[in-house]
């Protein structure tokens, strides 16, 4: 099998219409990067998923944050996707513009360091994303604990994606997933295979390359016209089928699973981590950081993360709802779906 | 936010490794791999979050045989009717 004959078969295609979710921003981006769209047909929509964990970052927690940023000797500590999401009022790049102690990194292990140096100041890390990052703060933490540093907390938002993929699969019609790739990594393929099971839906772990995405396609289109429905990881480069079971291992030690709010969303049952009790001593409140809420009025984003439309479906996009002036999250983050499709339009 | 780009180890001082990636070169904790010099690991965030087959174009040809062997067993693939 060449590309070449992928692309044809694929772009002959003329059956229903089929909807492949790419759970994963950094899909939807390479998704662009390579044109896949130009290459097929109508018939075959690829979709974004609630895979930007800064877009499903409740408003309440940039609140909390922004709280803290004003606190007296208090520093936020982010990465640098989170400063420009709003929370209620303000995002933290606007709340820097205010005062507020804020600070970006690049990596989480950063913080150590500037807590070690200004031990009167407290930092906040912001601990947002998914099972990729989640053992970062894990080594975070085992630092924290072995340097005894006390002066740094975590606010924690990070969320599973295997439990959001099953709310997908019980609310949704979407007929086969592209599963993010580098949570892949972290998780293994093989976790997909009771997701597989019991919804009859093809779960596909792919890369990043074009090449890559065409073949978990064209897997997906062959699953669902053999029906026969199963785990293909097309990314063994980088995934192996029990993960990286170091990194899972380091994630447990420290957290366990609770139920995560989604923004845009809702709560989803045990999508979220959340510290172990007895590290709670790290945690700044990040059980009070959510409170149920809705989005702004003309603001789509529900229906772009859970699949049901195209960015450029909203009524909104691009024109009340830009990245100069964003009216949802999915805008704002460089990983959110709107983000990207303005940027590539 | 969950992105990782690979790079070539071309250091190792206990849990930290000196990596290059397109002729940068960055700093990037191990605790999480097993990865000795030479390797290519995969960098999310100064972490490295696994060691990645040095030959990406050796898991094209392998994703594209798979896809052989699809289509051998296939009962038209692609076509119609999915």
């Amino acid at each position: 099998m060449t590309l070449e004959q992928v692309k044809k078969e694929l772009k002959g295609y003329k059956g229903r219409t089929i909807k492949i979710m790419e759970v994963c921003g950094t899909h939807t981006a390479s998704i662009f990067k390579a044109g896949i769209r130009s290459i097929l047909p109508a018939e075959i929509r690829l979709i974004s998923g609630p895979g930007c964990p800064v877009c499903v970052t409740p408003s309440a927690y940039i609140d909390k944050l922004v709280e803290y940023s004003l606190k007296e000797n208090h520093q936020v500590l982010t990465f640098g996707d989170m400063m420009k999401v709003r929370g209620s009022e303000y995002s933290l790049t606007q709340a820097k513009a205010l005062g507020g102690q804020i600070s970006y990194l690049y990596s989480p292990l950063q913080s150590l360091a500037l807590a070690k140096q200004n031990p009167q100041t407290n930092y906040i890390f912001a601990a947002v994303g998914f099972e990729t990052t989640a053992p970062l703060y894990a080594i975070l933490l085992e630092e924290m604990e072995k340097e005894g540093i006390r002066n740094l907390k975590l606010l924690i938002a990070v969320k599973t994606i295997v439990p959001a993929l099953s709310y997908l699969c019980e609310k949704e019609e979407i007929d086969g997933f592209l599963c993010p790739g580098h949570v892949s990594v972290i998780i293994g393929s093989k976790i997909y295979e009771p997701l597989a099971k019991k919804y009859q839906k093809p779960f596909v772990v792919t890369g990043f390359e074009g090449e890559h995405i065409l073949a978990s396609i064209y897997e997906i289109m062959t699953q669902l016209s053999t029906e026969e429905y199963r785990v293909k990881n097309l990314y063994t480069s980088a995934v192996k089928e029990e993960g990286n079971e170091k990194a899972f291992g380091a994630i447990m030690k420290y957290f366990e699973p609770c139920d995560a709010y989604w923004r845009g969303i809702g709560t989803i049952p045990g999508s979220g981590l959340r510290l172990r009790e007895e590290f709670l001593k790290y945690d700044a409140g990040s059980e009070e950081a959510f409170a149920e809420e809705t989005l702004p009025k003309g603001c789509s984003c529900t229906d772009v993360i859970l699949g049901r439309i195209q960015p450029i479906e909203c009524p909104a996009f691009g024109k009340r709802c830009t990245p100069m002036d964003a009216l949802g999250p999915c805008m704002v983050s460089s990983e959110g779906a709107c983000g990207i499709w303005y940027k590539n339009r | 936010m969950c992105v990782a780009i690979p790079g070539k180890i071309i250091e190792i001082h206990g849990d930290t490794a000196k990596a290059d990636i397109m002729g940068n070169i960055f700093e990037a904790n191990i605790s999480l791999v097993d990865a000795k010099l030479g390797d290519y690991i995969l960098i999310h965030a100064g972490f490295a979050i696994e060691v990645v087959q040095t030959e990406t174009a050796q898991e094209m040809i392998d994703i594209f045989a798979e896809l052989d062997e699809v289509i051998r067993n296939d009962t038209g693939a692609g076509k119609e009717g999915a």
